[in-house]
């Protein structure tokens, strides 16, 4: 998630508390120089993680403190990982391997690209995840893990996390 | 300094050549391969003992076995440099504690005995106040134990990931290169000689996971075998899959990876982009450890390879010498 706010002194010390109140997670405080407003006017963005249903609690402690709001960006779904499988991927019902992860509700497969060689050959897909966590994440990849052991098929894992 | 080498193949005629070209000051008192051996206090004539080889004859005597050698040449070290057995070791495994309990120090190129009784053999070579040195069982030419143990010597190791087989990086390397099937690339590495005839060692992953073994042990301090290592090899590889990796900017390689912390110890492909240092070509081996005080260093170089590995074999050796061996 992204909140925007004006960078007035005192501001960002107001908005940070509320955040670790509810229970947030921040991943980085950006500040941004606009060309379209008087030159001491900074914008800040801060990017969070935020536990779900905690947002209408947040900005009512911002309230309280006097933060000032000036736009929301909801992405719910901040982390992506890409893997790729191998293996019988239709005789296996792929949209079964697909669902098993967006059933958790907090991972979704929002990209799949499949190639297939030959009638019986193993095919090779490309599959891209994302997940409102971390730890999400690394769940859905220990879902699609067993899965795989499941109907053999093959994992290939990033090198490095999303 | 007086040697004795077991095993007169790739790399036991390596270090024979070096020895021959370079002035080391030292001198090869023992020698055997699988059919034969020699035993000579004043120093082996090893020109005459490479030619004789490679006209394919034994390197010496039908009648002195490599346990004769062992037990009774006149030696500061042992060079044990014959094929692996990742099961039982042996026989480099008897060789060794024979030697170390003869007071002699050990330098091997053979990973059997390494990964299966490291401590054990560790604790004998203490006992007898003489040194066990490895560089050579992991990464051919790269000094990549010699740095762990003396220059990152005060670091604590997070993490240490890399290629560790060149078989199956030339593979991956050429299917990748050329959009070849995975016994296309294959029948090309045999060709090359950078395959084996049964090729089950290096492309599903034993080969790679063995060397983990030996880095765990050996450096980390954590007590593992085989099984414990979390294995996939690249067979089951399509072309398709490194087409897929390819339309992202990235690639697949076989990659070992060690996270003491969290207790994982695997061999896997992986998805790896194309600019990642470790992503290197053909034979290559790469490396890179995770160190809290140095950061990250990464180290590239020949895994194999005669010459290659004697290098390693001839940096213990002199190590020993600088430090060990007086007056000889
Ligand atoms: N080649 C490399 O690049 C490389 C790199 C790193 C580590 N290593 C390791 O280094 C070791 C040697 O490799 P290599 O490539 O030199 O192997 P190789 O070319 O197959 O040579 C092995 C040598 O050992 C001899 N031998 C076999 N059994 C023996 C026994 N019981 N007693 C005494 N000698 C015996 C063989 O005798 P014959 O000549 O009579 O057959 C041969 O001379 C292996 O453990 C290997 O894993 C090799």
């Amino acid at each position: 998630m992204k909140l925007e706010m004006k960078d007035q002194p005192g501001q960002l010390v107001a908005a940070l508390k509320p955040i670790s109140a509810v229970g947030g997670n921040i991943i980085a405080v950006i500040h941004q120089r606009e060309t379209s407003t008087p030159a001491e006017a900074l914008d800040v963005q801060i990017v969070l993680e935020l536990p779900e249903g905690r947002l209408p609690n947040l900005l009512e402690l911002f309230r309280e403190q006097g933060v000032s709001v000036v736009r929301i960006g909801e992405e719910r779904l901040l982390y992506e990982c890409t893997l790729i499988m191998i293996g019988h991927l239709m005789h296996t019902d792929l949209s079964d391997t697909v669902d098993q992860i967006d059933r958790t509700g907090s991972a979704e497969v929002t990209e799949l690209s499949l190639v297939m060689p030959a009638i019986d050959a193993p095919s090779s897909a490309r599959i891209t995840i994302r997940s409102t966590t971390r730890a999400e994440m690394k769940r859905a990849i220990r879902i699609l893990s067993a899965v795989a052991k499941q109907k053999d098929l093959l994992i290939i894992e990033p090198l490095e996390d999303a | 300094m007086r040697i004795a080498i077991l095993g007169f193949g790739s790399v036991g005629r390596g270090i024979a050549r070096a020895l021959l070209a370079k002035d080391l000051d030292i001198t090869v008192t023992g020698l055997a391969d699988s059919r034969s051996g020699i035993i000579d206090a004043g120093g082996i004539d090893l020109a005459a003992a490479l030619a004789q080889k490679e006209n394919g004859g034994p390197c010496g005597n039908a009648g002195v076995s490599p346990g004769d050698v062992v037990a009774k040449a006149e030696y500061d070290v042992l060079v044990e440099v014959t094929p692996t057995n990742v099961e039982t070791g042996e026989p480099a495994l008897g060789h060794i504690r024979e030697a170390l309990r003869r007071g002699r120090h050990v330098v091997t190129s053979n990973k059997g005995p390494i990964a299966l009784a490291y401590p054990e053999l560790r604790a004998l070579a203490e006992a007898n106040g003489v040194l066990l040195k490895y560089e050579a069982t992991v990464c051919g030419a790269i000094p990549l134990i010699h740095a762990m143990q003396e220059g990152l010597a005060g670091n604590t190791i997070s993490r240490l990931y890399g290629v560790f087989n060149g078989t199956c990086n030339y593979i991956l390397t050429r299917m990748a290169a050329e959009g070849l099937t995975y016994e296309q690339a294959l029948a090309e590495a045999r060709d090359l000689g950078y395959a084996e005839a049964d090729p089950t060692y290096d492309v599903e992953g034993i080969d790679a996971g063995v060397k983990l073994v030996i880095l765990a042990n050996a450096l980390l301090d954590l007590h593992t075998t085989l099984d414990d290592v979390e294995r996939t090899g690249i067979t089951l590889l399509s072309p398709e899959a490194l087409q897929l990796a390819e339309d992202q900017d990235c690639t697949i390689r076989l990659i070992g990876e060690i996270i003491p912390g969290a207790g994982v110890l695997r061999v896997s492909p992986r998805i790896i982009p194309k600019i990642h240092p470790l992503v290197v070509e053909g034979t290559l081996n790469a490396v890179t450890v995770e160190a809290d005080l140095a950061g990250d260093l990464t180290f590239i170089g020949k895994g194999a390879g005669s010459a290659e590995t004697a290098s390693a074999v001839i940096g213990d050796l002199l190590y020993i010498q600088s430090r060990h061996v007086k007056g000889s």
